[in-house]
């Protein structure tokens, strides 16, 4: 256990109780000792911090990272996932089924604890695969896997391949109390992968995936949710149609969540053309277009669905932010870009691109630290409130970040294995300085 | 508007000289010219007895074709070798891409070797780019990537269609076919907007590309535009290129059935009588005669595929020794 450890004069936003002030913040024993304004006593040994300027919140929650392991471990593994989590300032991370082995049955979600336990700290969540080997065509044993654990069900990296096998998961995990996942693609209208159709695939020559893949299986899914009940949870939602859908289907109160990734909520399609973004339809092709680590699934969407996206992130249609964290090699992104792996590597940069939405005032910070807290705890559910709150006396979850921080992304430095961020030598705005896990330090950055 | 509006450049006047050739959409209208040009000086080498000339002596130009071609590799194959280069030719099988080496690193290693430009034709659009972006001291020139782009092809087309028509200034030239995944129609599109001439797009709407087919037209290139009925495209046409149609589309959902694409998109006799009198046929190759093509047309007197491939040779020369020596100069 840690030594006792005090925040001094941060501001502290808990979306739990909606809390939010100036005050300090006492961790001992591996719990929130005590909290607010209030004077008290310091114990002996106690670590103290000046947070004067900072925010400290519950630890974030990613509810979609790809640790890869087992089968992956060049891409990453549980210890260097979570490594990076702790960097990003996440205490809780629920890691994708789509591994080798798949996540189908209790004896890879037991390996996956050991791997988590002897790691560190930061909490491994795993969700399991909706169907054996993630192939489409038979239920996993959803019982003995909610059973060993896991948070949810998925078979990601693939939509839930039919309609029927959709419903019959809905019904089954709901009635064990847990979310079914999906990963809305509809493989028949995308023929390629990783660039939006529309100006910019037609530029390059590649095959767009258009927003009409998501939406007509987000349709599906909420059609199938309003038959057979359960909760459904909309993985990666990045589409304005898609959303649109989201929102009407939970003003009609069925059980639909949704959540969004860093990316999607900060890139455009732009990004594929290289220069960061910056590139436009009437510019020459740079040598940096085909840009392969902005590739991903699915892909960053034109400016008019990001800017519906953050609307629906700020408004609670996306109850959650997730990083999708798809961590790959040097080799797989380093091939022509319709070769490449898709996905990026998010878990040390989510905060800081996040909060360029903060700066620019189109969120505000109380209701991003919801969306990296209370939004994705309340996706998984009651039995993971205590994940994301304050509270005194609940284990201690906390993450202590500067908003005003400015620092280059250095891809080469990060604690994960994938460096695949197309970000690599951006300035962000916000860094994560402590993270705190089950009242464990889990990364350390104050020194630096 | 770095491209579509490129200033002119005029003679004598230095510019940073080019490394790599992968589409047209960075060529002035002045460099575009100045390379047809020299490809006209080319072709006078190619009519010689002795089709060889020493400027490329010492150099080493690397074909590096990654999927089927006859006329595009044979055809920079023979550039290299008519200007004294030493061109090796390094195909899909039998090379070491065979048992999985990756193109970076295969370019990695040929570049170690001292090649001095590599010509590339990739089943993957952008594998040129992404040489480019990875080689430092070896040129690379795009002889086909995927559904992207095809720079020497539509030069080629531009100096034919220059050396019938004068000038490409306000020409109409009418494109048909499978626009979508046609990297020759693309090219296309790029050099002769930016030589003035106005580009019509004429093909079923399952091959466009969607945000064309919406718009009508794409904000990059104002004088490209969108007709979906041949007839009224080809009225008044100075060239009309029909691209190839790949069996597989119509296999893969994309079209009803030949027969039908025959019947709405084949450049026939009747409606080149729409053109302008003595109007191009143009086709890049390998033709599919009686389906985008009659076959009557294909081998007529409007049909200018042979020229096509002839001036391929001295364009690549052209380009090749541009490229090589860092100058326009003619040899």
């Amino acid at each position: 256990m840690s030594a006792p450890l005090l925040i001094k004069n941060a501001r502290i936003i808990d979306p739990s109780d909606g809390s939010d002030e100036i005050g300090d913040l006492l961790v001992k024993d591996g719990v929130i000792a005590r909290r607010g304004s209030a004077n008290g006593g310091v114990p002996d040994g106690t670590r103290v911090v000046d947070g004067t300027g900072m925010v400290v919140a519950p630890g974030f929650i990613d509810l979609h990272a790809h640790l890869r392991e087992p089968g992956g471990e060049d891409k990453e593994t549980i210890a260097t996932g979570t490594a990076a989590g702790a960097r990003g300032g996440f205490t809780t991370i629920c890691c994708m089924p789509n591994t080798t082995p798949t996540i189908d049955s209790a004896a890879v979600v037991g390996f996956i604890a050991r791997q988590a336990a002897d790691a560190g700290p930061v909490r491994v969540l795993p969700f399991g695969a909706v169907s054996r080997g993630r192939a489409g065509v038979e239920l996993t044993d959803m019982e003995e896997l909610a059973r060993a654990g896991v948070a949810g069900f998925t078979d990601d990296g693939n939509p839930v391949a039919t309609g029927h096998l959709m419903q019959m998961a809905l019904l089954y995990a709901g009635q064990l109390g847990l979310p079914v996942m999906d990963h809305c693609e509809d493989h028949s209208i995308t023929h390629g992968l990783g660039v939006n159709e529309g100006w910019v695939a037609s530029r390059l020559g590649l095959a767009g995936y258009p927003s009409a893949a998501e939406e007509s299986i987000v349709a599906r899914d909420i059609a199938l949710l309003e038959l057979a009940g359960g909760a459904l949870h909309i993985a990666h939602l990045s589409t304005a149609g898609g959303i649109e859908q989201v929102r009407r289907a939970k003003e009609r109160g069925l059980r639909v969540t949704a959540e969004a990734t860093p990316h999607h909520l900060t890139m455009t399609e732009a990004w594929v053309l290289g220069s960061h973004g910056r590139g436009s339809p009437d510019e020459a092709l740079s040598n940096d277009a085909y840009e392969t680590r902005a590739k991903v699934s699915p892909p960053l969407r034109a400016e008019t669905d990001r800017q519906a996206l953050v609307e629906a992130l700020a408004d609670g249609t996306v109850d959650a932010i997730a990083t999708d964290h798809a961590p790959h090699t040097f080799a797989d992104k380093a091939v022509p870009f319709e070769e490449a792996t898709v996905g990026l590597s998010v878990l040390e940069t989510a905060l800081g691109s996040l909060m360029g939405l903060v700066h620019g005032g189109a969120l505000d910070l109380a209701a991003l630290v919801h969306r990296l807290t209370a939004g994705p705890a309340g996706v998984l559910g009651e039995r993971y409130a205590e994940l994301a709150t304050l509270r005194k006396g609940t284990p201690a979850d906390v993450v202590l970040f500067d908003p005003n921080e400015s620092w280059v992304v250095d891809a080469a430095s990060f604690a994960s294995k994938g460096k695949n961020t197309p970000l690599d030598g951006e300035t962000l705005v916000g860094r994560v300085k402590l993270t705190i896990a089950g009242g464990e330090i889990a990364y350390d950055g104050l020194a630096s | 508007m770095t491209t579509r509006a490129p200033a002119e450049t005029a003679p004598g006047t230095s510019v940073a000289p080019r490394r790599h050739v992968l589409d047209l959409d960075d060529f002035s209208a002045g460099e575009i010219h100045a390379l047809l040009d020299s490809a006209e000086a080319m072709r006078e080498v190619l009519g010689r007895s002795i089709k060889k000339v020493p400027s490329l002596r010492g150099k080493v130009v690397i074909t590096l074709f990654l999927e089927p071609s006859t006329r595009t590799r044979v055809s920079f194959e023979q550039a290299g070798k008519m200007l004294s280069a030493d061109v090796i030719n390094i195909g899909g099988a039998g090379s070491a891409a065979e048992k999985g080496e990756s193109l970076l690193n295969t370019a990695l290693t040929l570049q170690a070797m001292h090649a001095d430009l590599i010509v590339i034709r990739h089943p993957h659009s952008g594998a040129p780019y992404f040489l480019a972006r990875n080689l430092t001291s070896t040129a690379v020139v795009n002889a086909g990537d995927g559904m992207h782009a095809h720079p020497t092809q539509a030069l080629l087309d531009l100096m034919t269609m220059r050396r019938h028509l004068g000038s490409l200034e306000g020409a109409k030239v009418v494109i048909v076919g499978d626009v979508l995944h046609s990297r020759v129609a693309r090219s296309n599109a790029f050099g002769l907007a930016t030589s003035g001439a106005s580009v019509v797009l004429c093909g079923p709407p399952t091959m466009m590309p969607l945000d064309l087919l919406h718009a009508g037209r794409t904000p990059s290139l104002p004088n490209v535009t969108v007709e979906p009925d041949l007839d009224a495209a080809i009225e008044g046409a100075d060239v009309v290129m029909t691209l190839r149609l790949q069996s597989e589309r119509q296999e893969a959902g994309m079209l009803p059935s030949l027969r039908e694409y025959t019947r709405r998109w084949q450049v026939n006799e009747a409606r080149m009588s729409l053109a302008k009198p003595g109007a191009l046929l143009m086709h890049p190759g390998p033709m599919n005669e009686g389906v985008e093509i009659a076959s009557s047309l294909a081998h007529g007197g409007l049909a200018q595929i042979e020229e096509q491939v002839t001036n391929g040779v001295a364009l690549r020369m052209a380009l090749l020794y541009q490229l090589l020596t860092g100058t326009e100069e003619r040899p």
